[in-house]
């Protein structure tokens, strides 16, 4: 028996690793069954990882800025800068006048977001990585616990919605991207305050989901927060209605999203738990909850 | 295992021709194939569709040409790929032990020098690695998963392609016979 085992000593081999990958995948499901996460390894990984990408995004940012500002446009590229920040600026000005201006003074509580919310500011945050396997959108964020940045909070960037903190360690966080196939954000339309939540696919369009034949949806529409799943404020940009396909029972809404997930280097983190309910506000006439509409939408855990 | 090299070649198959590599050689490259996995889509988002710790796998299964030392290397870069992942640990692990078993099985009955051979072999590894994860999500974690997308064969070619370029690289790293 020990001369076979020997003989074949990288088949016993292979047949032990396989084995023991295949009981550790199993002792997961389980334990992610019970709400637990085997997290010392991913935690090992990231803090073996992390400074490298850490590293790698300053040299990458300094070999840039180095280029950009005294190689190749030197004060064209200081003042393109400068530029950028102030649209940014202006981006979340234009969407919260234009909520505004539809919904008589509704975004005013937003105006006035971190006044409201004294606990939870907003904290900028750099891209510094993404997921290691091109399936599952995630990327890696250079602020952690000691940020106070914790899971389940939400992550934007002046485009609209970005995605949500899945895992926190103590100087870095994992970001699930609204494109993940396990991701979702309760949304609306922005114009007739139709709800429905939107979801990934695990490619770059987005889906509006439970959307009946008998709703008005237009491409060009644009989709908002609805607030429902109580991670994002409401009236946030998520995307715009791309094309609308007829379906049983839901149509089939797709939907670009605002924020240019596929090329993000920087974002906010809304640091807070708390719901982020606005200002109570009277009902407007005929907008009662449709109750044949499914459940509100509430991110996927 | 001498002072200067990473030979970790068994006795039984020591008939086999194998290639040494520097010390430290085959530790850095993994890390910097794993830093560079997440770094660069951040910049270049049409990078993600390169595995370079497959190539990583498959380049030291097929120059190495110990399945043992093979199918070990292919499970630790596995295993740190699924850690920087939110999917579960084992999946890219199983995936890539099998890959670095193959690659180090027939890397002595092949000529694996040449750059078609290399181009082919990655792009057949590419699918075996593909059909292994499905086979996975879809059997013990019961995820239905699409078996092949045009996606999925172009990432396969450019895989194939860079692999070419980048095992000539890494032939630097060999030491000197």
């Amino acid at each position: 028996m020990a001369t076979i085992a020997s003989r074949h000593r990288s088949l016993v081999l292979l047949a032990i690793a396989i084995v023991a990958q295949v009981l550790l995948l199993a002792v997961q499901i389980q334990r992610a069954q019970q709400n637990r996460h085997d997290r010392l390894v991913r935690v090992w990984t990231v803090a073996l990882i992390s400074p490298f990408e850490r590293a790698g995004s300053w040299g990458v940012g300094k070999v840039r800025g180095t280029w950009n500002h005294y190689f190749a446009l030197r004060y064209t590229a200081r003042e393109n800068e400068s530029l950028r920040r102030e649209r940014d600026t202006l981006k979340i000005q234009v969407n919260e006048l234009q909520s505004r201006a539809a919904e008589a003074g509704r975004l005013a509580a937003l105006l006035n977001f971190r006044q409201e919310h004294p606990s939870a500011p907003l904290v900028p945050a750099r891209v510094i990585g993404t997921s290691a396997e091109a399936a599952s959108q995630t990327i890696y964020i250079d602020r952690g616990k000691r940020d106070g940045v914790l899971p389940n909070m939400g992550v934007i960037t002046p485009d609209g919605v970005v995605g949500k903190v899945i895992e926190a360690y103590s100087s870095v966080s994992q970001v699930l991207l609204l494109t993940d196939k396990e991701s979702g954000v309760g949304a609306m339309l922005a114009d007739s305050r139709l709800q429905s939540p939107v979801s990934g696919m695990g490619e770059p369009l987005l889906q509006m989901k439970y959307v009946s034949e008998s709703d008005v949806v237009n491409p060009g529409d644009r989709v908002v927060t609805s607030g429902m799943d109580r991670i994002f404020p409401k009236d946030l940009p998520v995307g715009t209605v791309v094309d609308v396909k007829p379906g049983v029972p839901f149509k089939l809404v797709r939907v670009r999203p605002s924020a240019g997930l596929q090329r993000l280097e920087e974002v906010l983190v809304l640091r807070s738990l708390q719901p982020l309910e606005l200002k109570k506000e009277a009902e407007p006439a005929g907008a009662a909850p449709d109750k044949s509409r499914p459940a509100p939408a509430v991110a996927k855990p | 295992m001498n002072n200067d090299t990473f030979d970790l070649r068994l006795n039984t198959e020591s008939h086999i021709e194998v290639h040494k590599f520097r010390a430290g050689a085959v530790v850095a490259t993994m890390v910097a194939a794993l830093v560079l996995q997440a770094l660069l889509p951040v910049y270049f988002p049409k990078a993600a569709i390169l595995d370079l710790p497959l190539l990583l796998t498959t380049y030291f299964g097929l120059s190495r040409r110990n399945p043992s030392t093979g199918l070990l290397l292919g499970m630790v870069i596995g295993l740190l790929q699924d850690s920087l992942s939110k999917s579960p640990l084992g999946l890219y692990g199983i995936a890539k032990t099998l890959i670095g078993f193959i690659a180090s099985s027939i890397g002595g009955r092949l000529d694996t020098e040449h750059p078609a051979s290399r181009f082919a072999l990655v792009i057949v590894f590419f699918g075996v690695h593909q059909g292994v994860i499905v086979l996975i999500k879809r059997l013990l974690l019961a995820q239905p998963e699409i078996w092949f997308t045009m996606r999925l064969g172009l990432a396969a070619v450019v895989n194939g392609v860079v692999a070419v370029g980048l095992f000539f690289l890494l032939d630097r790293l060999r030491k000197p016979s």
